[in-house]
């Protein structure tokens, strides 16, 4: 099967020669399947968001390739990249505009990639459509359409932000820490919900999480990475007979060192 | 006061608050403290003026004042997008500029209009008084920018532009490119504050290389008592107000010129208006916190 997603030996280091010099990623290969979701683990500094900020165009990449679809995207430009990748952030505040109406949101989310032109930004058919996918989220929000976003409950902002990356299709969703900053029924929710629309999508999914077991039982394969390597990267069978613990013990082995990740073991 | 103090009121309120949305526009709606205007306000008056003498249509002269203020904003824009030089910085250089090129535009430091056609001269023809005319157009001029400011940004440009100044990594994730919303939108502010230069250099009768000194600071007062006494709920609420609180600021300046200020101080006077408004959250916790007096939001024991 051809792959969605191509990384290629990727190496970053952010203020190279500097005092400050910090190899984030010392040499990271994979390669996702079409509709592939991995889940992806690793303690602080291991690595994670600057390898999905590599691949939307966040940072640059130092060496190697990104292959989107058989197309090179490490050189294009972030916007440009963001048209085929739909991103959520840890903080619910980061992925939507506070000033905006819910509908307007959605709108500039609707037309992702596309040129903005100089016609009616929220049009009546859009409204229709952002009133189903709204019902699916079941919070309410089909009724709030013209209701600034900065009134929403962070809960409730994410998951809004969590359909603004999915409304349009993108060939790939990054998704980095999205649940962290909530309570953990909202987390909960929000994680469902990323479920159902990442299966009915048939979405291409990287999502970073620091909980273990949510590592283990939500997509398809998990990674885990450590000082900027993939360390650990298992699916199929072997994921399915794989515990926290066996998880733990695998790192202690491959890294030669206990995990040292209070978040981490908190969440387990 | 007098009627025609009030006619003056409404006259300077209505051409300078075109003047007042642009820089709503850019300070508010972009996020772009843009510091061009004093610039570009003269540039449109500078422009206009010197093509109404040297003999075209006053019309004519006008568009091309917007064009000229267009294409200054666009200098400011490209200094900050391509160069990454400062908001601040890039405003101030464009502004600088202007300030020899439209010296070079005029060719002297004022130019008068006096008996020269002027856009009102049209409207007198129908019988009414000079006063009167520019009351007219300048009204006319005022609910076109309005409505296509608010047609505008509810367009999927307009959306996108508003994007940019609220959460810039936000709408870069959607795929817009930022830097080109920043030009269009700095483009069009100044466009517009080069338009409200040529209706006021045909008003007074003359333009003048020192005219657009200040007209940052008069536009942030506007906007801002157009949004402490009208507020900013809706987009077309708050250009509204942006316009009433251009209107309301000349009519506070008539008021203290009547109690006696000099002109000469009324830049002084504007400036510690702003001043006071912009500080106003902090003054407002030193009077409530009373003792721990002025410690604004910090802890209790610093
Ligand atoms: N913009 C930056 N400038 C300098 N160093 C950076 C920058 N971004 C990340 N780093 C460094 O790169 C390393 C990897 O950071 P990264 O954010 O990818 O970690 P992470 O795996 O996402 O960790 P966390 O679980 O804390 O989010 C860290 O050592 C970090 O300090
Ligand atoms: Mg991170």
């Amino acid at each position: 099967m051809r792959n969605m997603l191509a990384v290629e030996s990727i190496g970053k280091t952010f203020n190279p020669g500097g005092v400050n010099e910090r190899v984030a990623i010392q040499e990271i290969s994979l390669q996702m399947e079409p509709g592939e979701v991995v889940t992806i683990i690793g303690g602080n500094g291991a690595g994670k968001s600057t390898l999905l900020n590599a691949i939307a165009g966040v940072i640059d990449i130092d060496r190697g390739r990104i292959i989107l679809d058989n197309q090179e995207i490490h050189c294009q430009p972030e916007h440009v990249r963001a048209g085929y990748a739909g991103r959520v952030f840890q903080d619910p505040m980061m992925g939507t505009a506070a000033s905006m109406t819910i509908e307007e949101n959605l709108s500039m989310a609707l037309r992702r990639g596309q040129r903005r032109r100089l016609c009616r930004g929220v049009t009546r058919n859009d409204r229709q459509l952002f009133q189903e996918r709204l019902e699916l989220l079941d919070l309410g929000l089909e009724n709030r359409l013209p209701s600034k976003v900065g009134l929403l409950s962070g809960g409730q902002r994410q998951a809004l932000t969590l359909l603004m990356a999915t409304i349009a299709a993108p060939r790939l969703l990054l998704l980095d820490e999205h649940t962290a900053a909530l309570d953990p029924k909202t987390a909960a929710k929000v994680l469902e919900l990323t479920r159902t629309i990442v299966e009915e999508n048939k979405l291409t999914t990287m999502m970073v999480t620091h909980n273990m077991e949510q590592a283990l039982s939500f997509g398809t394969r998990t990674l885990m990475l450590h000082e900027g390597r993939v360390l650990i990267d298992i699916s199929g069978s072997q994921r399915e007979n794989t515990r926290v613990s066996d998880l733990l013990a695998m790192f202690e082995q491959a890294s030669g060192k206990a995990l040292e990740n209070d978040r981490m073991l908190l969440a387990t | 006061m007098s009627v025609s103090i009030f006619t003056g009121v409404l006259e300077q309120g209505l051409l300078w608050g075109i003047m007042v949305l642009a820089v709503y526009l850019t300070f508010r709606i972009l996020d772009f403290p843009d510091l061009t205007v004093d610039g570009s306000f003269t540039l449109g008056a500078a422009v206009a003026a010197h093509m109404i003498i040297i003999g075209n249509d006053p019309w004519l002269g006008t568009m091309l004042a917007l064009v000229c203020g267009a294409c200054a904003g666009l200098v400011t824009g490209l200094l900050h997008t391509q160069l990454r030089i400062t908001p601040l910085l890039a405003g101030i250089l464009t502004m600088i500029a202007l300030y020899s090129i439209n010296l070079r535009v005029m060719g002297k430091p004022m130019i008068s209009l006096l008996r020269m056609d002027t856009i009102y001269t049209d409207i007198i023809s129908w019988g009414v008084t000079k006063q009167l005319s520019v009351v007219i157009l300048g009204a006319v001029a005022v609910i076109l920018v309005v409505l296509f400011l608010y047609r505008f940004l509810e367009t999927e440009m307009g959306l996108a532009l508003r994007a940019t100044g609220d959460n810039e990594q936000m709408i870069r994730s959607l795929g817009v490119n930022t830097n080109t919303m920043k030009v269009i939108g700095l483009a069009l502010s100044n466009a517009l504050i080069a338009f409200s230069g040529a209706l006021v250099a045909q008003k007074q009768g003359f333009a003048d290389i020192g005219m657009g000194i200040g007209m940052i600071i008069v536009g942030l007062a506007s906007v801002i008592i157009g949004e402490v006494l009208i507020g900013h709920m809706t987009l077309l609420r708050a250009l509204v107000a942006v316009v009433i609180g251009s209107v309301i600021y000349r009519l506070v300046i008539a008021m203290v010129l009547q109690l006696g200020l000099a002109p000469t101080d009324l830049k002084l006077f504007t400036a510690v208006l702003v001043a006071l408004a912009l500080a106003s959250p902090v003054l407002k916790a030193y009077l409530k916190n009373g003792r721990a007096r002025g410690k604004g939001e910090k802890h209790a024991g610093c």
